[in-house]
């Protein structure tokens, strides 16, 4: 757990005293990622840098796991803290594994113990260990680079992490790799995390808390859902983006608004009974037909079911798609949108089918949280005070 | 091909013009007039070696840690002048310094040592502090955000990566100092100055060159020996000629 309590800074410029982070308040959950999310110059970074000392606050305190660390010494108090930078930061000089090793080291491990610990961080980090653990950083790639980066800040176990746009520099095809990567990661490790960004994207993906900051002042901090839904105010709405509905799609699967009922035809089945059932839905195109053990095996269209006779096995379409519980709605969107579909079938693990996932409950789903707010509006002041 | 032919050629031509140099200089009796110089050479040698190893390794001992103290965050405000008063020194000619030691020093070897510690110091210690204060902030930061103590990043962080910058100013420095030396004759400490500028006065150019000869392949030496010695201690994470 990170708690933050008033902290301040205030740094003496030539042209007068400028407060780059005023009376920042926040706590960080135990095993949770906060995004500390802004543009340039909001105070996210000098905020993230207060924590380890790396920026001298001016003012108030930050407590970790309950401690407030005011009286620890700054070396303790950072080989405690895993650092990630955006520059990678890798020392040239020394080994891969000399790198990973650095703090274990420094905090005097033995030398059996930091050198298995070494070989376990690289496999965490999915590198080969005989192939990388001797290698100089500049053999490696710019991906490889903060994957070491990573691993060096987490090398000796710190139940708290602050990284620095630690993805920023990496290209946006490997970014996504690492993201993920570290996501998974951080399932099992369940550290606390800090972690700046001034990309809404990477926010909304790895935080469990999003915190935007303005002018050195902590403006909104929610949930990435909360955030998108119902941004506080003008300028969090305007820094999210005009498509800011369309980012919650990320963050909600199928699952949740998936509709259980759907009308299916088996193979079996004349077209007859096909177009009394599309009927008899409402459905206004087509039907899904299944095969015995339920899995989709195509689709009736209403023009073949009304003017042809015979069975479905004989008249059935493709399918053109279907989405697994598990996908996220932005995949759901997309799939709709390049096969010209207003609705999907949805499929378990397993492949049968389950449900259905229409447009409409899609937008009404999304459109639920922002209508709430709207009226929230009309009571003054609720949506601001909180 | 052409190319190649005409390389060919002028590789023969060369070693045939080696040949006949040879040829004349041995029926002339040049060989032998620098042979009769050796036992000089000899001496002389290990007086001009000795100056060198004094003089270079005091402007070591002292320009390293010095680079080291202006580099630190601490002396920012002083560094930049401190180093232009340095820079202003070098503009002073050798030959000066070594006048001006020998003016409040006396003649001898310590005036020439002391003259030559001053001539090599400046570019050991100017290439020790850009070569510190070039190390990648973004290190420094991760040194300093991982834990490491103020002394532990001089020593594990900022020099490794400084001493492949600190190296070429040892070369620099060490092999004007060899080409320096001779100049030392001047205030009476002795070396290979002595057969050149003494060839020079009697119009003798054997004996010159018998003392400059030496003189410039010991430069050579020294530069090789330092480019070897950096090859083997620069970290080979940083050693661009170690990949």
């Amino acid at each position: 757990m990170i708690r933050l309590d008033s902290l301040t800074k205030v740094f003496d410029t030539p042209k007068g005293a400028v407060v780059a982070a005023d009376h920042i308040d926040m706590e960080v959950p135990e095993g949770e990622i906060c995004v500390l999310l802004g543009p340039s110059g909001c105070g996210k970074t000098t905020t993230l840098k207060m924590i380890n000392r790396i920026v001298k606050p001016t003012a108030g305190k930050v407590f970790i796991n309950g401690e407030d660390t005011t009286g620890l010494d700054t070396q303790t108090l950072r080989r405690n803290i895993g650092y990630v930078i955006q520059q990678i930061g890798l020392f040239p000089n020394m080994t891969i594994e000399e790198n990973i090793t650095i703090v274990p080291k420094l905090l005097g491990w033995d030398k059996a113990k930091y050198k298995a610990r070494a070989r376990e961080m690289m496999a965490m980090i999915a590198l080969e260990p005989d192939a990388f653990l001797k290698r100089f950083p500049s053999e490696l790639s710019g991906g490889q680079q903060q994957r070491i980066g990573v691993a060096r800040a987490l090398a000796a176990d710190p139940p708290v992490m602050l990284m620095d746009e630690p993805f920023g520099a990496i290209d946006p095809i490997n970014r996504a790799v690492i993201q993920d990567e570290f996501l998974k990661m951080q399932q099992e490790l369940n550290k606390t995390i800090m972690f700046v960004s001034h990309d809404i994207d990477e926010a909304i993906k790895m935080g469990n808390r999003v915190a935007v900051f303005r002018e050195g002042k902590l403006v909104q901090y929610s949930t990435p859902d909360d955030l998108l839904a119902a941004p506080k105010n003008a300028f969090v709405e305007s820094f999210l983006g005009e498509d800011r509905a369309l980012k919650r799609l990320n963050l909600v699967k199928v699952r949740e608004i998936v509709t259980d009922e759907i009308g299916t035809v088996l193979p079996s089945d004349t077209l007859e009974t096909a177009l009394a059932k599309i009927d008899d839905y409402g459905y206004q195109n087509a039907i899904l037909m299944v095969n015995e053990r339920k899995q989709p095996a195509g689709i009736i269209s209403r023009s073949v079911a009304r003017t042809t006779k015979g069975y479905c096995r004989d008249h059935f379409q493709a399918v053109p798609a279907v989405v697994d519980l598990d996908d996220d709605l932005r995949k759901a969107a997309s799939l709709m949108f390049a096969h010209d579909q207003t609705w999907l079938p949805c499929v378990n693990q397993e492949g049968t089918v389950c449900g259905q996932i229409t447009q409409r409950a899609m937008t009404s789903h999304l459109g639920a949280r922002y209508r709430a707010r709207q009226g929230d509006d009309r009571k003054p002041s609720a949506a601001i005070k909180e | 091909m052409p190319i190649r032919s005409i390389k060919g050629a002028l590789k023969v031509l060369v070693l045939v013009a080696i040949f006949f140099a040879g040829v004349w200089s041995q029926s002339s009796g040049v060989i032998d007039e620098f042979l009769w110089y050796l036992p000089d050479v000899q001496y002389l040698m290990v007086q001009h070696i000795w100056l060198t190893v004094m003089s270079g390794s005091l402007a070591i001992l002292f320009a390293i840690p010095l680079g080291i103290v202006l580099s630190r965050p601490k002396m920012a405000n002083v560094a930049e002048s401190l180093m232009q008063v340095l820079n202003v020194g070098t503009t002073i000619p050798t030959l000066a310094v070594l006048a001006l030691s020998m003016s409040f020093l006396g003649i001898g070897t310590v005036p020439a040592v002391f003259g030559l510690f001053v001539a090599t110091l400046l570019p050991i210690t100017r290439n020790t502090y850009t070569g510190l204060k070039g190390v990648n902030p973004a290190l420094m930061e991760a040194a300093a955000g991982i834990g490491m103590s103020p002394m532990q990043r001089l020593f594990k962080v900022e020099l490794p990566n400084a001493l492949y910058v600190i190296f070429a100013g040892m070369r620099t420095a060490l092999t004007i100092n060899v080409g320096t030396v001779p100049l030392a004759f001047l205030i009476g400490a002795g070396g290979l100055g002595e057969l050149i500028f003494t060839g020079i006065d009697l119009y003798d150019p054997v004996m010159m060159l018998s003392g400059a000869i030496p003189t410039a392949l010991l430069a050579i030496v020294v530069d090789a020996l330092i480019a070897v010695i950096a090859f083997l201690v620069v970290p080979r994470g940083v050693n661009p000629g170690r990949t």
